[in-house]
């Protein structure tokens, strides 16, 4: 009988580093090697706890970069693993940003918290080649300033490209603007506003506000991208958990243009 | 080729068949019924004629024999896995119509979207169906507007007049085990009703304004999200990942896919208490426009094939059907509000 590939099937792969970003946040550093883009996602594993999907936040030439938010049953076993430890994954899955997509253009790179990580590759990738964009720019909010990610980054970020860090709140004097992400967006300057684009991705709320301001100074719904999280429990195409009309966030997602996100209904 | 065949020979054959195949077919289950006391009609296996049901509609579809409601994945320890074995026998699954039809969408979802699922394709591929006729629908089934009232890729069909069993054989492996045991020769056509009591009309202008309808509000007390619905039907292919672990060594365990309903809480559940669909209502809109709305957009053809277990089933008595029926009205209405 001809076997097809059991896709269930995890391997192991082994953690290289951990780069510790707040109390419930880490990286983990996965040796894996493999096509892989921006905005995929890996099912990490612990057997007897279960399955997470994770988004690939940054890629080596042997590793891929998993940031990890402590929030229950899997993820905190995670949380209890050690660089030279080993974690179960397959994947990677879903569609991925495409970087061509934002070549020559005017970008605008706009992230909600842990939704940076699945940006953090193209924000990556246009910090190291940024003649490539016409300009970028990062507008990064976190809840306070000790829930910043990526802090290592943000440094070489600032030195390629318009970095609008900001929090929600932070004590008196802080060093940190002070406001949601979507007050930066009307004081955003474009040559063509009709060619710039633009990814958001973050909480729901967060989305929807900033994809509302990005219209209302003059976006094309085409030029906007966002990626959506759902409940998964397989990553492809089989359990149903994350299907919305007739979409399939895991196998045609999760990233979307905006003319088709708009319309994901629950 | 057709058959007649009596009793005694299709016991020759189904034993002959028992030798290389697992056979399923409804059968029926004394006191195991929805509502007290009655018996309960459902897949098992069976060793002689006599135990098939042919004179009702089974409560549950034979999915289980292609999806187990629990099926191991694999067992793992901490850092290793092995995948669960297989079944060792070929089988062979009796069936309506409506639930032959179904498998097209099980394949669709299993064989097609996105990747082929290991799984299911093991089991699949050492499939064979035989067609039990419908000479008369039974309640709630509403086939002829699904257009699954008639098969055609089954391998042989079956058919019990009372005294003999008529077969349309087409399956080659099949051929000597009817040709050593038919009583007569004859042409054989399965049956297949041609008129069910229940009528569904699907509009084809839906469009998912239709959400906003207040047709769904009055699932949101009624329905009890028992998701006994979603497990009755033919068509409904969702699982939620399990891992258990052997407590004599809380090392090892198993990996497990379990069936799931999108009806029943948790369904949607992301980690922070996050949740999508919290009414009944909402839920009960979600798997109806699954059946006759968006899965015909991915795939071209609606995902119902109107057996109508769900109806059957519900101990609130919510039918799904009327629902359907209440469709056309609701596009109106939302129509009206947006113009
Ligand atoms: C495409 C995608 C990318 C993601 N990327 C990241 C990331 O980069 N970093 C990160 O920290 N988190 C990410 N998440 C969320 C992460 O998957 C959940 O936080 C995680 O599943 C929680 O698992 P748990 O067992 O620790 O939590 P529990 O609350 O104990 O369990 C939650 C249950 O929900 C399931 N689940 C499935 N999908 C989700 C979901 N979207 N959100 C929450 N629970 C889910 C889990 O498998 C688990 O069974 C992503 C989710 C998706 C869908
Ligand atoms: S419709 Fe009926 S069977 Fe389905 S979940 Fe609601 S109460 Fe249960
Ligand atoms: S829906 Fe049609 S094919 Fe299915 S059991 Fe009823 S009458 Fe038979
Ligand atoms: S996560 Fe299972 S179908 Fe998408």
């Amino acid at each position: 009988m001809k076997l097809n590939h059991n896709e269930y099937i995890p391997f192991l792969s082994e953690i290289k580093e951990v780069i510790k970003h707040t109390d419930i946040e880490y990286t983990f550093r996965m040796s894996y090697i493999g096509n892989v883009k921006p905005g995929q996602f890996f099912e990490v594993s612990i057997p007897k706890y279960g399955e997470a999907p994770i988004s690939v936040s940054g890629i080596g030439n042997d590793t891929v970069d998993l940031t990890i938010r402590r929030v229950g049953k899997v993820t905190e076993e995670v949380f209890e693993k050690y660089a030279g430890d080993k974690l179960f994954l397959r994947g990677p899955y879903g569609n991925g940003f495409d970087v061509e997509n934002y070549k020559g253009k005017e970008l605008v790179i706009i992230a909600g918290g842990t939704g940076l990580s699945p940006v953090k590759g193209i924000v990556d990738y246009f910090s190291q080649n940024a003649s490539e964009a016409k300009s970028t720019t990062l507008i990064a909010g976190f809840k306070s300033p000790n829930d910043i990610l990526f802090t290592e980054d943000f440094k070489s970020w600032e030195k390629n490209m318009n970095v609008i860090l900001t929090v929600d709140s932070a004590e008196e004097n802080s060093k940190y603007n002070v406001g949601l992400v979507t007050q930066y967006i009307p004081e955003l300057k474009f040559e063509n506003i009709s060619e710039a684009v633009a990814v958001v991705v973050g909480p729901p709320a967060m989305m929807r506000f900033s994809t509302k301001g990005l219209l209302d100074v003059g976006f094309e719904e085409k030029n906007i991208w966002i990626s959506q999280e759902r409940k998964m429990c397989c990553g492809i195409g089989k359990c149903g958990h994350c299907k919305v009309d007739d979409t399939y966030i895991c196998l045609d997602g999760p990233v979307f243009n905006y003319t088709k996100g708009k319309d994901l209904i629950d | 080729m057709g058959y007649s065949l009596n009793i005694d020979n299709m016991n020759t054959v189904i034993k002959k068949w028992s030798e290389s195949y697992l056979i399923y077919a409804p059968k029926c289950f004394e006191g195991g019924g929805t509502f007290s006391d009655t018996d309960v009609v459902r897949y098992g296996q069976i060793e002689n004629v006599e135990e098939i049901v042919f004179n009702k509609k089974s409560d549950f579809s034979f999915k289980e024999v292609l999806l187990p409601i629990s099926e191991t994945l694999f067992y793992f320890t901490e850092d290793s896995v092995k995948e669960a074995d297989e079944r060792k026998k070929k089988a062979i699954i009796f069936l309506r119509s409506c639930d032959l039809h179904s498998v097209r969408r099980l394949d669709e979802i299993y064989l097609n979207n996105g990747f082929e699922d290991y799984y299911y394709k093991r089991l699949r591929e050492n499939v064979k169906f035989i067609l039990l006729g419908c000479k008369s629908s039974f309640e709630n089934c509403f086939c002829v507007d699904m257009q699954t009232n008639k098969v055609d890729s089954y391998h042989a069909s079956i058919d019990y007049d009372g005294e003999s069993f008529l077969i349309d054989n087409k399956c080659s492996d099949f051929e000597n085990d009817f040709e050593n045991s038919f009583n007569k020769k004859q042409d054989v056509i399965p049956s297949y009703v041609t008129e069910n009591h229940v009528k569904v009309n699907i509009p084809d202008n839906i469009t998912l304004d239709i959400i906003k309808s207040k047709m769904w509000d009055e699932y949101d007390s009624r329905c009890i999200s028992c998701g006994r619905c979603n497990f009755v039907c033919p068509t409904c292919t969702c699982f939620t990942m399990q891992d258990i672990f052997y407590t004599d060594n809380g090392k090892a365990g198993e990996r497990r896919r379990v069936w799931a309903s999108c009806m029943v809480d948790g369904y949607t559940d992301v980690a922070g208490g996050g949740s999508y669909r919290k009414n009944n209502g909402q839920r009960m809109r979600f798997k109806v426009l699954h059946k006759v709305y968006d899965y015909k957009k991915r795939n071209g053809y609606h995902m119902c094939v109107g057996c109508g277990r769900c109806d059957d089933i519900c101990p609130q008595y919510i039918s799904y059907s009327n629902c359907i029926n209440k469709l056309e009205n609701a596009m109106k209405e939302v129509n009206e509000i947006e113009s």
